[in-house]
């Protein structure tokens, strides 16, 4: 039987906008997604799809992007379809609306994975750019009791194992173990693919499949929130920075060792 | 369950000593427990912590779980999680404290999820609730665009704190503190995963997160080449070279000298930035340096909102002079 591989994908607001786009409602304690800025696919999780698409090429598997949020852009969430992979699961309820929680969040990803019978292999970003938690998938791996291998690099399958180049502080350690398994992958993956031409005509064709929170079975006590979200707010810049000018853009390089110089810095 | 009460860090050792995170750790508690009228307890793992045990006293614990076993001699995250979750339940503090360091990055979120609670990661700042006593953590979100103030609606309460976002207490010789040794029961088929080997990027000179002046380069230097001025400006300076990620992700400097969100989190007293556009990912991981000094031909860039001395220009020209002038005032 193919190898099955499940890649959890989050919509997120593009981390690109530009600051000046950047709005949070107080009252809601939301950031406004400013409406000429379309949301991305999570940075991260493009890189988890790479590398399910990777294992895809080498070894042959159906690579599944599972999805949770209260409502999607599709075009936007297709793009791991349009890369290669071949399903789509989306969990939307309005239920979802609030992902801040990642117990929540993890509890709903991980009823889907059941619910579809489970998977040899689930990758997933290391952090969404949204939040910034970083906890969803060790806490996907801890509920659905699988082995959990963080900050991957590099990912391949083979046989029934799965062998991980994870990054450490000075380097990266080879770490492997025995599937089902969950891998969480960084950016030195590599660059995820772009879709061909080929691969977003078959997206357009595919339908996701939609559940709603009802669908998943999930028990209520399961859902409440661990955390408590009391405020959000832009930090305040108080810095001015001084300026430093030349003749000429070398002299103004010498000006700013003189300046370091009196302030002792160097 | 007895009542949860305390405060327990969660103490990592580096070598042979407690990691300089743990000693952050600890001023963080002290704090939390001036308020609260509790104890500081901090727990340890591996073979051999008198030494780290010691330390941990003198900076701030007053009762160390020494955590004694051969199997927790090297970081294993299964079996340091099954040994902390038996000692959690245990001791069963209030709130529990964590770094979130390269172990705490994946200790933390499954311990919260063993022990069914929340956990406020990467947090900048705790403090009690005066009216509520409850934990209370800013944390920066949405890449450091804004920071979000959460609570932990389950006991313990738990909290990773980013590294350097606390300074650590002096060393107090004098302090008193008990040491418990807290025997666990450890099967070794609980490690699932298996370190196959290590693979080091050699890191010469100054390292990054102890540097005293770190000089950090960005996408505007254009290629692997002009990292090796950077590099002699360092030198010169006894400092280290850091990346921003558009750096590391074009292949021009390895993954280790990333500052950043999702790289390292340093706090030098000079931190030179060159042809950085300066993201608010990249300022997460350097936001605790005394002094920044932005190097950027972008009058606009966001990285002299964030300076404090900034020269608009072409970085060639002005790192050249920077480095003469240097090189004159350290070495004439
Ligand atoms: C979830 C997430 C996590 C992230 N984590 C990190 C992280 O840990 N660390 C990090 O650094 N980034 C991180 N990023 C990326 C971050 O958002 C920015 O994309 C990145 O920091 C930009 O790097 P840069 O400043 O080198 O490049 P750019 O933003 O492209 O800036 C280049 C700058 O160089 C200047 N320049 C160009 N030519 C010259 C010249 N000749 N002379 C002088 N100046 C010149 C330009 O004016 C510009 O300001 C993360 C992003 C996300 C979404
Ligand atoms: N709502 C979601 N839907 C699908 N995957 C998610 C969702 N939230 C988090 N994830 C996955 O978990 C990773 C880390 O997310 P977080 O813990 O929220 O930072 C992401 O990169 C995704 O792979």
């Amino acid at each position: 039987m193919a190898l099955k591989i499940a890649v959890l994908v989050k919509q997120v607001l593009d981390p690109e906008m530009p600051v000046a786009a950047f709005r949070i409602d107080a009252g809601t304690k939301r950031v406004v997604p400013p409406p000429s800025i379309p949301p991305v696919v999570n940075g991260f999780d493009e890189n988890a799809v790479e590398a399910a698409l990777r294992i895809k090429d080498a070894a042959g598997a159906a690579v599944t992007a599972i999805s949770m949020g209260p409502s999607f852009a599709l075009d936007v969430m297709k793009k791991p379809l349009s890369m290669g992979a071949d399903e789509l699961v989306l969990l939307q309820d309005q239920a979802f609306d609030n992902t801040s929680d990642a117990f929540f969040t993890a509890q709903v990803l991980a009823s889907a994975v059941r619910k579809l019978g489970g998977f040899d292999l689930i990758i997933c970003g290391r952090q969404a750019s949204d939040w910034d938690n970083a906890q969803v998938p060790l806490g996907v791996a801890e509920l659905l009791g699988v082995a959990c291998i963080s900050l991957g690099k590099k990912v391949e399958v083979q046989g029934a194992k799965v062998v991980v180049e994870r990054l450490i502080p000075d380097g990266y350690e080879v770490v492997e173990a025995s599937l089902p398994a969950l891998v969480t992958v960084s950016n030195e993956l590599g660059q995820p693919r772009y879709p061909t031409l080929r691969g977003i005509m078959a997206a357009t064709r595919k339908r996701p499949t939609i559940w709603k929170l009802s669908d998943l079975g999930v028990a209520k006590e399961q859902l409440q929130p661990r955390i408590t979200l009391h405020n959000l707010f832009v930090p305040q810049r108080s810095k001015v920075c001084e300026m430093i000018e030349g003749d000429d853009a070398a002299d103004a390089g010498r000006k700013l060792a003189m300046k370091l110089r009196e302030a002792k810095l160097i | 369950m007895a009542e949860a009460k305390g405060v327990l860090v969660l103490g990592e050792i580096a070598g042979a000593e407690l990691s300089s995170s743990s000693l952050e750790l600890l001023a963080a508690a002290r704090k939390l427990s001036a308020s609260l009228g509790e104890e500081v307890a901090i727990a340890l793992l591996g073979d051999t912590l008198d030494v780290p045990a010691k330390t941990a006293i003198s900076h701030g614990a007053d009762q160390v779980y020494a955590v004694n076993h051969p199997q927790l001699r090297q970081y294993h995250p299964d079996l340091f999680l099954a040994a902390l979750e038996t000692l959690c339940r245990e001791a069963s503090p209030r709130i529990i404290l964590m770094s979130r360091s390269n172990q705490g990055r994946e200790l933390g979120p499954r311990l919260a999820f063993r022990l069914g609670v929340g956990l406020a990661q990467d947090s900048l700042e705790i403090a009690l609730d005066p009216a509520t006593k409850k934990l209370m953590a800013n944390r920066p979100v949405y890449g450091g665009n804004a920071v979000a103030v959460v609570s932990c609606n389950a006991t313990p309460q738990m909290a990773a704190i980013r590294p350097k976002a606390y300074e650590p207490l002096a060393a107090d010789a004098a302090r008193q503190g008990k040491i418990t040794s807290f025997p666990v029961d450890l099967k070794p088929e609980a490690a699932r995963s298996r370190v196959v080997s290590v693979v080091k990027e050699e890191a010469k000179g100054v390292k990054l997160e102890e540097a005293r002046v770190v000089v950090s380069g960005g996408r505007g230097l254009g290629g692997p080449e002009p990292f090796k001025n950077l590099d002699a400006l360092a030198k010169l300076l006894g400092g280290a070279v850091g990346a921003s990620r558009a750096a590391v992700d074009s292949g021009w400097i390895p993954a280790s000298h990333q500052v950043g969100l999702t790289g390292k989190s340093i706090t030098p007293d000079l931190y030179i930035t060159v042809a950085i556009s300066g993201a608010s990912q990249h300022m997460a991981g350097c936001s605790g340096a005394k002094v920044i000094v932005a190097i950027n031909k972008d009058a606009e860039a966001n990285i002299f909102k964030e300076a404090r001395y900034g020269v608009v220009g072409d970085w060639q020209k002005v790192l050249t002079g920077f480095t003469e002038a240097v090189r004159e005032l350290t070495q004439g």
